[in-house]
């Protein structure tokens, strides 16, 4: 027994440091209602997780607690390697949050207000990672350039959101939390947001933690998509992972004479090899679409609120 | 720590952006202008009026009163604004998301409230000076000033703060506005304490607004209109003991109150509040 624990620990080799967020058995209660039932998860260096889930699922109310806005009823957390609810102004320094804004600093100008948020990282500066981020540089990295003089007020919906993930990051943080970030983007701003946190990953190393409604968002973004509902987590693993564990049917489309056809099937690529048995160079235009995320989400979710009502009924059977 | 010289640093450079940005819109301006307009014209008309049984001139004993009045304001209503505002809007969130965010912000708003104070004094006494004789800063006063202004802030700047701390949304700062203009209408004022039936004298001792009129009229008044204050003495020494109370009280009292009005902030919490203004009627 004990030999084989030892290969398997030679074979994964030793860990690289510790997770950069590490939850273990988090529970949330107010009151007599559990709002977080035992929560599990990671996060590693340079990871995006997306959380995902319901509204009322306890996204929120997790971030809040891993940024230290919220204290805990029960269960270990590590972020960075510090507790959140006992973090210090250190520890503060090393993590961005991008809040949702409503009208805060409207008579600030935009190069300004960045400018003076970035002062307070000086302090905490490391030769790995200069803090703050250079006003100018981030600015034009958010896509804020033409509006840098621009007083906060004035900005458009889209304006106040780049500027809100570029206060979120003004400090260089080695974890981001993100939530609902792309709420008000156009199409042409969602990518660029995109493309802005893959930067983060790729040249920071920046851990990302998001909440979002948009699944195509998560499927883009995440290494990692983390399924809540009920104040559980009923799936996590990558976009990948979740379709596959799922196993939807996928569609299958083609044309042969001249007609279109679809259909669904467990298994497409014995239903595809059959087509071409029987049909052979009589089949064109052949697609074949897996279930995505969507489809994969929405079928957790029903599933488990179908088994949260079976289990009800079941309680209810037995009180009887 | 250098972290902590950082966020004092900060915070005075953003109380002075803050200051600056007062300069530069409309509403702020009237907010200078509004009062000293209403108190230049009341001053005026006061002119050739005198405290009752006195030659003291009822102009000149309403102007420096009326900086102890602001004092007072500023400390309590202006504190108390801004910190329900920088609540509702997300700002106050944004100073907990950042190292040392909280103190920095803190000194910002001591920078910009004692600022604003300083501007709307020289708007309402420089007109004042030309209006009414009999007003003079000797060696003595100037002594005053360096000690009366700085324990009046500290006086009501943290129980403003608590009072911001404890009203939760911009519409019940009402609640607050209502009696202190109350106080300020037993507090002598406008009119001498003297007027007022004993009971109330004794209620508006209790509170900093009367100590702090005293304490500006002892710093611009001759030595002899003593004769229409009460017990015929500008009374320092009480001034400095009931004010240094109320400093006692609201250092005791902010730190704990203002840190746990901070604990509770949360993106949740600003979204609810936010929540609940959209809805508010508008007007």
């Amino acid at each position: 027994m004990t030999t084989s624990t030892g290969a398997l620990r030679e074979a994964t080799g030793t860990p690289l440091g510790e997770p950069v967020l590490e939850v273990r058995g988090l529970r949330m209660r107010y009151g007599s209602t559990d709002v977080l039932r035992g929560l599990d998860f990671s996060a590693r260096r340079g990871e995006v997780v997306a959380v995902l889930g319901p509204n009322g699922a306890g996204k929120t109310t997790t971030i809040e607690i891993l940024e230290g806005f919220r204290m805990r009823s029960a269960g270990d957390v590590r972020v960075l390697g510090v507790d959140p609810a006992v973090g210090g102004e250190r520890w503060r320094a090393r993590l961005g949050v991008v809040l949702q804004s409503w009208r805060d600093h409207s008579k600030w100008r935009v190069r300004e207000l960045l400018h003076h948020l970035g002062t307070y990282y000086a302090g905490y500066s490391t030769p790995e990672r200069r803090r703050p981020w250079p006003v100018d540089d981030l600015i034009e990295v958010v896509g804020l350039a033409g509006q840098a003089q621009q007083r906060v007020g004035r900005l458009s919906g889209g304006q106040r959101r780049r500027l809100d993930v570029a206060i979120g990051i003004v400090g260089r943080p080695e974890l981001l939390f993100l939530d609902e970030p792309t709420v008000g983007f156009d199409p042409s701003a969602r990518r660029d947001f995109h493309d802005l946190v893959h930067r983060l990953t790729d040249v920071d190393e920046t851990t990302v933690v998001l909440t979002t409604h948009d699944l195509d968002e998560a499927e883009k973004l995440a290494d990692r998509i983390v399924i809540l509902a009920g104040g559980r987590i009923i799936a996590d693993g990558s976009a990948d992972e979740l379709s596959r564990r799922i196993a939807r049917e996928s569609e299958i489309r083609w044309t042969r004479d001249g007609n279109r056809y679809v259909h669904s099937a467990a298994d497409a690529t014995r239903f595809v090899r059959d087509l071409f048995r029987q049909y052979g160079d009589g089949i064109g235009d052949l697609e074949v679409r897996r279930a995505g995320l969507e489809e994969t989400y929405m079928t957790l979710v029903r599933d488990f609120e179908a088994g949260r009502s079976a289990s009800a009924v079941s309680a209810f059977e037995e009180a009887l | 720590m250098s972290s902590i010289g950082t966020a004092a640093r900060t915070g005075f450079a953003r109380g002075g952006i803050e200051l600056r940005q007062t300069f530069s819109n409309v509403t702020d301006l009237w907010t200078y202008l509004f009062p000293a307009v209403l108190l230049v014209g009341t001053v005026f008309f006061m002119r050739n009026a005198t405290v009752p049984g006195t030659d003291i001139s009822l102009g000149a004993r309403t102007l420096p009163s009326t900086f102890g009045m602001g004092i007072a304001f500023a400390g309590l209503m202006t504190v108390a604004t801004l910190l329900v505002t920088d609540r509702e809007d997300g700002t106050l969130l944004r100073a907990k998301a950042t190292p040392n965010g909280m103190s920095g912000y803190l000194v910002g708003k001591i920078v910009l409230v004692g600022g604003m104070t300083a501007c709307s004094f020289l708007l309402q006494l420089v007109p004042g000076l030309f209006l009414v004789d009999g007003l003079s800063v000797d060696a003595g006063g100037w002594l005053t000033l360096l000690w009366l202004v700085p324990l009046g802030f500290v006086a009501t700047m943290p129980l403003g703060a608590v009072i911001g701390s404890v009203i939760d949304s911009a519409r019940n700062l009402g609640l607050i506005m209502l009696p202190l203009i109350g106080l300020v209408a037993i507090s002598g004022i406008f009119y001498p304490i003297s007027a007022m039936p004993g009971w109330l004298q004794g209620v508006a001792q209790g509170f900093p607004v009367y100590w702090l009129g005293l304490g500006m009229r002892s710093v611009f008044l001759p030595d002899a209109s003593t004769a229409a204050e009460l017990g015929h003495s500008w009374r320092q020494l009480e001034t400095a003991g009931v004010l240094g109370l109320w400093a006692v009280a609201g250092l005791i009292l902010a730190p704990a109150v203002l840190r746990r009005m901070a604990r509770r902030e949360s993106g949740s919490a600003v979204a609810a509040r936010r929540e609940k203004a959209m809805q508010r009627p508008v007007g």
